[in-house]
């Protein structure tokens, strides 16, 4: 018994270690950002600004045009780390992120609609897309129900979902203008560009719910990772505590692909490596993934606006281009083991 | 149920004898099925054309009669349709056969994905603009990605069950439009195109593009239906194939470069349409039974009928306009694929 206890309270001592490392690697990427742009102001200023101890033109740059956009980088990437590394441990395969299965193509398919059908922008886009999330994960466990829902069935349904879904994206870019169909295909790939204090302020508090919700669920999806006898032997009530599980990780990609668009590879990615930083015991260590989530979302974005002199291009092209090959190395890598 | 939806059941001589002349019957009705789609393709659409005026037209095809004129453009788009009909259905049946695994496309497993982009770079980064320039990008693209997937979900103790494989193709599938959809964000005159070819359409093929490609179904066809003895023994499990004498990796490779060479042949024509090659097997195979001899062929007829109907029902569905026939698939298909997934008993995770 002792010995269970000590390897536990080793997990967790690696767990918070993990954690604190990694917020203050994402705290120092933000810094970064925010002291890059058209103007770039010293790092020691910007961390003034930020304590309200410098109240000049540096300060206004920092706070008022800056920090809306790393702080949605922050909070939208969070949301993505977590929600995917929920549905990976559920499902208990390291493919299936929301990504993949269909949630956030409802999201996207609703979005385009609204931007080229219904010439919607800002604000009602994204409450479109937010609708269309929840929408298609609740057609999606309602049609994977029967007798119960197998992670397997779940999956394969989301597939087809996402590619009926995707028939409609693509119908709707043919019958659109080319520089609408162009803002349709920036929003698909997502993108931090144009965010102010009036999307933070929907965002967090939104998240802090829905981060409340997920870490009291944790010890759950602990028990469910095994098997659900497992996860019935110890009074897990499985259908129940898999249903609360999928609808907090569903509203997280929800809303954080509401407020950035459905950017690639973050829900995918960051589950995987929170779990190779906090080692054997982490499987379900949602802190660390969400702030790997936020990690990675933070440092695509700076690549993308600085990368290349001349052009910005939107955060997701980024994601994609980095996250392609990190799967497969990831694939044939938990092949091997 | 469980006969349809496990391709992987042993033959039995016994059913292949008793149905020998019923299937026959069955392959000639299907023949029928496909002359009246094909004469249905060319006579409906935004302006109908008679039957008779039809028959008249196919006579004279350069009169300069204006329902002549229409008939004769619509030609190419039936035989686009034949070609890329008879390419999906068999590559849909062959995977199904090669994987043992009744959830095998061409679409969801991501091989589409894969030719998309190889054409993609081809037209951005190569500049080729002749379908028989960038067809071998298609086919290249197809190829890797279709290694890739069943490399993927390979892994792993239980190997490349059913949802594994979806899964890789859907991943691998994610990855591959989205670097696409990178190319596309950098160069419009492109992405123009592409949004046009990416929704999988009949419409506006020529004869030259037709022409091209023609071959490669031709070729890739023939390969496939000799390949039906081989995939009935690989259907027996790998170590009976190999105990009867099948070079199981050889016959594998084989009946999988077909499969490849009709997807980038197809992809090529009318761009990444889902869903023929998952349905068509299974309709299929509710007919003939396991015997891969019989699920090629009806396979390879009753495919171009599901393909062109879906044209003509896109044509019909939102006048003037029209919906592509990869749309309308895609929302014949998804319910479908749906509905298998709920009938199955046990789904393997």
């Amino acid at each position: 018994m002792s010995v269970v206890r000590r390897l536990r309270r080793r997990t967790l001592a690696r767990v918070v270690t993990v954690a604190c490392g990694l917020a203050v690697a994402v705290a120092a990427i933000a810094v970064y950002s925010l002291s890059l742009g058209e103007i770039d102001i010293p790092a020691a200023d910007v961390v003034n600004a930020l304590l309200g101890l410098d109240d000049g033109g540096s300060a206004y740059i920092v706070n008022e045009l800056r920090l809306p956009r790393a702080l949605v980088a922050v909070l939208a990437g969070a949301a993505f780390g977590m929600s995917g590394a929920i549905f990976q441990s559920l499902v208990r395969n390291p493919l299936a992120s929301p990504d993949i299965i269909g949630v956030t193509a409802g999201a996207g398919a609703a979005a385009v609609v609204a931007l080229l059908l219904f010439g919607w922008s800002g604000v009602a886009v994204s409450a479109a897309a937010l609708v269309g999330a929840l929408a298609t994960a609740a057609s999606i466990y309602l049609l994977a129900w029967r007798d119960g829902v197998t992670g397997g069935r779940l999956v394969v349904i989301g597939i087809a979902m996402a590619a009926m879904l995707t028939g409609i994206v693509s119908f709707t870019m043919t019958r659109a203008d080319v520089y609408d169909a162009r803002d349709a295909l920036v929003w698909l790939t997502g993108s931090l560009n144009a965010k102010t204090w009036a999307t933070v302020r929907i965002l967090a508090p939104a998240l802090a719910v829905l981060f409340a919700l997920a870490l009291p669920a944790t010890r759950w999806l602990r028990a469910l990772r095994m098997s659900d006898e497992a996860a019935r032997g110890i009074g897990v009530p499985v259908e129940r505590a898999r249903l609360g599980l999928i609808a907090i990780a569903v509203a997280l990609a929800a809303v954080a692909t509401a407020a950035v668009g459905p950017v690639a590879f973050v829900a995918f990615v960051s589950g995987p490596i929170a779990r190779r930083l906090t080692g054997p015991g982490g499987h379900t260590a949602l802190v660390p993934a969400a702030l790997v989530g936020a990690l990675v979302l933070s440092a695509a974005d700076l690549v993308a606006q600085h990368a290349v002199a001349s052009t910005a291009f939107p955060v997701g092209v980024v994601t994609a281009i980095v996250g392609a090959p990190y799967l497969l190395w990831l694939l044939a890598r938990t092949g091997r083991e | 149920m469980s006969r349809t939806l496990d391709p992987a059941r042993p033959v039995t001589t016994a059913t292949s004898r008793r149905s020998r002349r019923g299937l026959l019957i069955g392959l000639a009705a299907l023949f029928a099925a496909l002359l009246t789609v094909s004469v249905l393709s060319v006579a409906v659409g935004a302006q109908s054309v008679p039957l008779a005026t039809v028959a008249d037209a196919l006579r004279d095809l350069h009169s300069d009669d204006t329902a002549h004129q229409i008939v004769a453009g619509r030609l190419p788009r039936l035989a686009a349709g034949l070609l890329v009909g008879v390419a999906l259905g068999l590559a849909g049946a062959i995977m199904q056969g090669v994987t043992r695994n009744p959830l095998a496309d061409p679409g969801l497993l991501g091989v589409n994905a894969g030719a998309s982009l190889a054409v993609v770079v081809a037209i951005n980064v190569f500049g080729i603009t002749t379908a028989a320039g960038y067809i071998w990008f298609g086919f290249a693209g197809a190829t890797l990605v279709a290694v890739l997937v069943y490399g993927v979900a390979s892994f792993g103790r239980d190997g490349a069950t059913p949802v594994k494989l979806l899964l890789a193709g859907a991943a691998i599938g994610a990855a591959l439009i989205s670097i696409t959809t990178a190319v596309l964000l950098t160069d419009a005159t492109t992405f123009n195109q592409y949004r046009f070819w990416t929704v999988g359409s009949l419409a506006g093929r020529r004869w030259d593009l037709i022409a091209q490609v023609a071959p490669f179904v031709l070729a890739g066809a023939v390969a496939a239906l000799l390949t039906g003895r081989l995939l009935n023994t690989l259907s027996l499990g790998e170590e009976v194939a190999r105990g009867l004498g099948q070079r199981v990796h050889l016959a594998r490779v084989t009946a999988a470069a077909a499969a490849v060479v009709l997807c980038g042949a197809a992809t090529a024509i009318a761009g990444p349409i889902w869903f023929v090659g998952l349905l068509v097997p299974h309709i299929a195979r509710q007919f003939t039974g396991p015997d891969h001899r019989w699920i090629l062929p009806y396979s390879m007829l009753l495919a171009p009928v599901l393909l062109l109907a879906s044209d003509v029902l896109g044509r019909v569905m939102a006048p003037p306009g029209e919906v592509q026939a990869g749309i309308v698939l895609s929302f014949i298909g998804a319910p479908f694929l749906i509905a298998l997934m709920r009938r199955r008993r046990a789904a393997a995770a």
